[in-house]
């Protein structure tokens, strides 16, 4: 039971940053624009939150920083996207390629440390937080456990996700102007712009946001998970999260329950690293890591379920004369 | 797929004044960014043309680099011509190596040099072009994304070598995950081998063998019948379906040639120089060749030349970071980064700058 919740913790712990990226990836896709950018937007914020945190000892001004070099990076992309109206595929490879250039050269430069930046002092971090009365019913036979190992014992940010951003999100996207022309931009922008929106506003917006989860999600890997910025350290996490996003369909909560998915699958490949199953044996750890990916390209050939992309995705949008 | 916007410069002009513009721009952002970290551009450029071309082990090392960077460029270029962006080099280099490593592993102490080392070309070849297959197939048939698809792919080849080489083809008593040195009649012979007097350096027939592949390349391109379906696939899909063309192959085919030319690239680097498969042996040539099929317009001509660059890079970087401790590989990845930008995704960003000048000059 114990090794169940703690299982289910760690769950909600690798789950948080993949859900931001996820939902960022959803502002922009559902715009038209596709963003394989998440994850050197990730990287470029985990950086710059690490830096200022440490340099501030204020957590708050690092996920600031974050937020600021992710949506930085985001509007070079809407510039590409939707101002230029040149290839956004290459685009967002350049933007991955340049974070993760760009980030260790100016640790090494700002905190010699081989590209790292320094451990994170005490209050330079997000701490766990331990909600009102968690250790008093630790005894309490599973809702105890359920409180004070699910749901308490986690970083603000985990708070914020799940009781502001995922609620905020799906509403904006549903029930909002802005979320409605957001779905007409991308599924048909020149029907919305005879409407009289201006798709360039709308994809700009909609990367701004973007810009801004990627940030929260940055900063949570290096200002409050390991404390201080590692080199590459995304590891591949904003593809993870596009893998999510288009396992949810470009739905909000669809593609956070994607999330959890693999974020469960990683959980119990820690878990079983090592140990031999009955009648299978030991499951290499590789095995498991592949599964997000492998279940993506399944998803995409339509062998699970059709995969429902918004229809202008990709297409720069020149205005019709 | 169109890339960009239709230019309206002469055509030499898009060919060589958009692209070096483009690299002047991405040299300046590099040289700022250098400048920040507290060291002299102008400086760290001469350090790094003299490590790549100062002296004859470094110009042999820059060969060495531009020979994988040619193969992986012409991969990328094949895709583009049809309209695809394969993302999937690295992938398919990585898988082609397995490819090269089971031959070794198998034949080396068995057959002679003439017969396993096309072997070994061929396996890369296939293996590559196999990995490529599936994500072609896909976007052929069942409508995915070629781009996500081989993204994932990556993902995929890199946990499944990672698993064979640490559990399966690992050397006995090895702790480290590498496979046991090949044979030495599988190893291509290197340039100082062949001419001796030439500093030693891993540059090696391999060499030969890209400025071949690039020649093939124009000619299939340019002036085959296949080519022509290749390329009239990439400029109007709808179009070449209505002339009768079957669009569903040429992609499979292009993919398939396209991870076959990026396998070439791990024969260079196994067979040439390693002699044995690490972990991490593409490290990022499938990118990297991105950044050259894009800098070179896809044209082999182009490719050569951008090849050369980031062979150049590649090289004098590494002697760079010798002289400079502040200055890391991963500026070279940065530059790269940058190069992608400007001339892949706005590569003709300074048109309506110029565009000005030439029509001036008309009149």
């Amino acid at each position: 039971m114990e090794m169940f919740f703690s299982l289910l913790d760690s769950t909600v712990r690798v789950a948080t940053p993949l859900v931001l990226a996820a939902l960022a990836g959803m502002f922009s896709e559902r715009s038209g624009v596709v963003d394989i950018s998440l994850e050197g937007k990730m990287l470029a914020a985990a950086f710059a939150s690490a830096a200022a945190a440490y340099l501030t000892h204020n957590p708050w001004i690092g996920l600031l920083a974050g937020m600021m070099a992710a949506v930085s990076l985001a509007m070079v992309h809407a510039f590409v996207s939707v101002t230029y109206n040149g290839n956004q595929l290459i685009s967002g490879m350049a933007i991955n390629t340049i974070a993760s250039g760009i980030t260790p050269v100016l640790g090494l430069a700002w905190f010699q440390q081989g590209g790292n930046s320094p451990q994170l002092p005490d209050e330079g971090r997000f701490h766990e937080i331990t909600l009102p009365f968690a250790d008093a019913v630790r005894d309490v036979p599973v809702l105890g456990l359920v409180y004070s190992k699910l749901i308490s014992g986690h970083s603000i940010l985990v708070y914020l996700t799940v009781l502001v951003v995922i609620p905020l999100v799906t509403w904006v996207l549903y029930k909002t102007r802005f979320g409605l022309r957001l779905r007409a931009v991308g599924e048909n922008p020149h029907a919305a712009d005879t409407a009289g929106i201006s798709v360039a506003r709308v994809r700009y917006t909609a990367l701004f946001w973007g810009g801004i989860l990627c940030g929260m999600a940055g900063t949570y890997l290096s200002v409050y998970q390991t404390g201080s910025f590692i080199k590459e350290m995304t590891a591949g996490k904003g593809f993870l999260a596009l893998a999510a996003l288009i396992f949810g369909k470009w739905r909000p909560v669809p593609a956070v329950i994607g999330c959890l998915l693999f974020a469960f699958a990683d959980a119990i490949q820690i878990r079983l690293e090592g140990v031999a199953l009955p009648v299978i044996g030991q499951i290499p750890s590789q095995a498991i890591a592949v599964i997000p990916y492998v279940l993506t390209v399944l998803l995409l050939a339509g062998f699970v379920g059709r995969a429902l992309a918004p229809k202008a995705i990709g297409v720069p949008f020149v205005k019709s004369r | 797929m169109k890339f960009g916007q239709p230019s309206t410069l002469p055509r030499w002009a898009q060919l060589t004044v958009l692209p070096a513009l483009n690299l002047l721009a991405a040299l300046l952002v590099t040289g700022f960014v250098t400048w920040m970290i507290g060291e002299n551009p102008w400086e760290c450029l001469k350090l790094l043309i003299h490590g790549a071309f100062g002296y004859g082990e470094g110009i042999g090392y820059t060969l060495f680099y531009t020979t994988s960077f040619i193969f992986a460029g012409l991969a990328v270029a094949t895709a583009f011509h049809a309209g695809l962006f394969n993302i999937g080099g690295e992938g398919q280099a990585y898988l082609a190596g397995l490819g090269v490593t089971l031959v070794m592993l198998g034949f080396d102490h068995v057959l002679p040099s003439y017969v396993l080392i096309p072997l070994a070309m061929l396996a890369a070849m296939g293996f590559g072009a196999a990995w490529a297959y599936v994500p072609a197939y896909l976007q052929a048939k069942r409508g995915s994304h070629i781009v996500v698809t081989t993204i994932m792919f990556n993902f995929i080849a890199y946990s499944l070598m990672l698993y064979l080489i640490s559990h399966q083809l690992i050397e006995a008593g090895s702790q480290n995950p590498t496979t046991r040195l090949f044979g030495q009649s599988g190893w291509i012979p290197q340039a100082h081998e062949l001419f001796s007097g030439l500093p030693s350096s891993p540059l090696n027939l391999c060499f030969v063998f890209a400025l071949l592949a690039a020649g093939l390349f124009y000619l299939i391109v340019w002036h085959s019948r296949w080519g022509f379906e290749l390329r009239t696939v990439g400029t109007n899909e709808h179009a070449a379906g209505y002339a009768g063309m079957s669009v569903s192959r040429v992609i499979i085919v292009a993919m398939c040639v396209s991870g076959a030319l990026a396998g070439l690239s791990s024969v260079n680097d196994l067979l040439g120089s390693s002699h044995r498969m690490n972990v991490l042996f593409t490290n990022g040539v499938g990118f990297v060749g991105i950044a050259v099929a894009l800098m070179g317009r896809n044209h082999p001509v182009g490719i050569i030349l951008s090849a050369l660059l980031f062979g150049a890079l590649t090289q004098g970087g590494s002697d760079l970071s010798f002289e400079k401790p502040m200055i890391t590989r991963e500026m070279i990845l940065f530059i790269q980064g940058l190069i992608i930008l400007f001339c892949g995704a706005l590569e003709n960003l300074f048109e309506p700058f110029i565009a000005g000048l030439f029509k001036r000059k008309d009149k």
